[in-house]
């Protein structure tokens, strides 16, 4: 198996679903049962929804100061109701901050699929839990789902901010909760390969420049709007929008646009943000 | 393939590279060294040297190098559960020519007195490589059993070794040898498939030449 789109769509034909055909294709490789597969995606989950906890504490801080305590304050405003994207975005907004804060200020975590974008998948599936009633099983399928995505990407890209820029970071985390949502919804196979590309083709060029080097600026801060372009992927193929270019080939294209990106915007600390003077003042940089 | 390579691993943030690849380095000499350590000094390279504090990667580096694994949440407080320990630590920084950027080399003592000298590198999402022990080229990364065993450039060293595992019927995936000097000191690395028992073990440090023996099961989340 050479883990592209198409491939994971034609598998999702015969096992029922990409989440089938991931744990299938998990089993055959590791030769560990499909149940205790499951059961440590299982456990992940309930990392994931520590990880948000954790992360709203309003003391928390970053070794820098950088971050910390800002997720506490956007849930605040979510509670009164003012969120501008609503209960479900909103709340998953909140929670990919949260997750991203956990992770800045050493928290445990749950790379997704890396550290650095570890908020977004988190974010989307745990709201959708609490605003629509997922219950955990089916959580737990999404993030197969999620996972296939994932694996598609980093076989035919990159999933490393130091290879593709943050398009391979954020970017894939977006893919993969876009699938995972789509699924989430009732949308079959191909139309979860059609979200995670959708938003990777929203993502497309976009480059990893964190201040300092360091996992914080603008890092925790893409974990919230990658969520809303996940959400936005899913909301288009669900209303019966296909994809116009071939998942495969849009994941190909984040590749060549990652090889193209110059090395002072692949997670050098050098151009972008991380070259911005206000914050590098604060840090003393 | 493995799914738990994109969901997952489980780890003390911000960094898989910078935090939990630096615990694992940490165990992985903690495990080497085969006691507790009272002392480090930890020469740190490239990007490591740049970004440690902020990536906590001095935390983690002591923090596995006292026994803890990447989802420890007793990593942040490290440094000071070494200071309290009684551990002396200090960090300094070195330049490797032609090393990777994330590159660090650990000097430890244990408490019997044994030292090790260990080089390795966090290679990217949590992943590391060994590249030397105490002076000797080396090269694997603790992802499957792996068995290193320190001894004297014999005749019939490595045959005897393997040996005692073929005969308690635990396949070796592969194999690489290293010494310094014919007749010196030297160095066996093998992936193994399956896990010796703690007969085997002892039977191989018992072989003649073997100086001692490290067994790294393979890791858990893969």
């Amino acid at each position: 198996m050479d883990y592209t789109m198409r491939e994971w769509v034609h598998m999702a034909r015969i096992h029922g679903s990409i989440a089938a055909a991931a744990i299938a294709a998990q089993a055959a490789e590791s030769g560990v049962s499909a149940q205790s597969i499951r059961t440590t995606m299982q456990h992940h989950l309930y990392c994931m929804q520590e990880a948000v906890q954790n992360g709203l504490d309003e003391q928390a801080r970053s070794v820098t100061g950088l971050t910390g305590g800002q997720a506490a304050l956007m849930m605040k405003y979510y509670r009164r109701g003012s969120s501008l994207c609503g209960t479900l975005l909103g709340k998953a907004e909140v929670y990919a901050l949260a997750t991203a804060e956990c992770n800045a200020c050493m928290g445990k975590i749950v790379a997704a699929p890396t550290a650095g974008a570890c908020g977004i998948l988190p974010g989307a599936i745990i709201a959708m839990m609490e605003e629509k009633g997922v219950t955990e099983e089916q959580a737990v399928d999404a993030l197969f789902v999620a996972a296939a995505v994932g694996q598609s990407i980093a076989t035919q890209a990159s999933i490393s901010g130091a290879e593709g820029g943050c398009q391979a970071e954020c970017g894939s985390a977006a893919a993969m909760a876009a699938a995972a949502l789509t699924h989430l919804q009732g949308g079959n196979a191909q139309q979860c390969a059609d979200a995670a590309a959708f938003a990777i083709m929203n993502l497309l060029g976009l480059v990893c420049d964190p201040v300092g080097g360091l996992v914080e600026v603008p890092c925790v801060y893409r974990n919230v709007g990658s969520s809303g372009v996940a959400f936005s992927a899913a909301d288009m193929v669900l209303s019966g929008i296909c994809c116009p270019i071939d998942p495969d080939e849009v994941i190909q294209a984040m590749k060549e646009v990652g090889d193209a990106l110059p090395a002072s915007l692949r997670e050098t600390g050098e151009g972008g943000c991380a070259a911005c003077g206000s914050i590098c003042a604060r840090l003393r940089l | 393939m493995d799914l738990f390579d994109l969901i997952g691993p489980v780890m003390i943030g911000p960094s898989s590279s910078h935090t939990a690849g630096a615990a694992r380095i940490g165990l992985t000499a903690r495990m080497l060294l085969g006691e507790e350590m009272i002392r480090a000094e930890i020469g740190l390279h490239g990007s490591f040297a740049k970004t440690y504090r902020g990536h906590g990667t001095d935390r983690a580096l002591v923090g596995g190098l006292m026994g803890m694994n990447v989802d420890d949440v007793r990593l942040r407080e490290s440094l000071a559960l070494a200071q309290q320990a009684g551990i002396s630590v200090n960090f300094y920084q070195i330049n490797i020519r032609g090393a990777h950027p994330n590159t660090v080399r650990l000097t430890v003592t244990g408490k019997s007195g044994r030292m090790l000298v260990i080089e390795a590198a966090s290679v990217g999402g949590g992943n590391i490589e060994v590249h030397k022990i105490d002076g000797l080229g080396v090269n694997f990364t603790g992802k499957e059993n792996t068995m290193i065993i320190r001894h004297t450039d014999v005749t019939g060293a490595i045959a005897s070794i393997t040996g005692t595992l073929a005969s308690k019927n635990v396949n070796i995936a592969n194999v690489q040898g290293y010494r310094r000097q014919q007749g010196g000191d030297a160095m066996i690395v093998m992936e193994l498939d399956g896990v010796p028992d703690a007969e085997t073990l002892k039977t191989i440090e018992s072989l003649p030449g073997v100086q001692g023996s490290t067994f790294l099961a393979r890791r858990s989340d893969v």
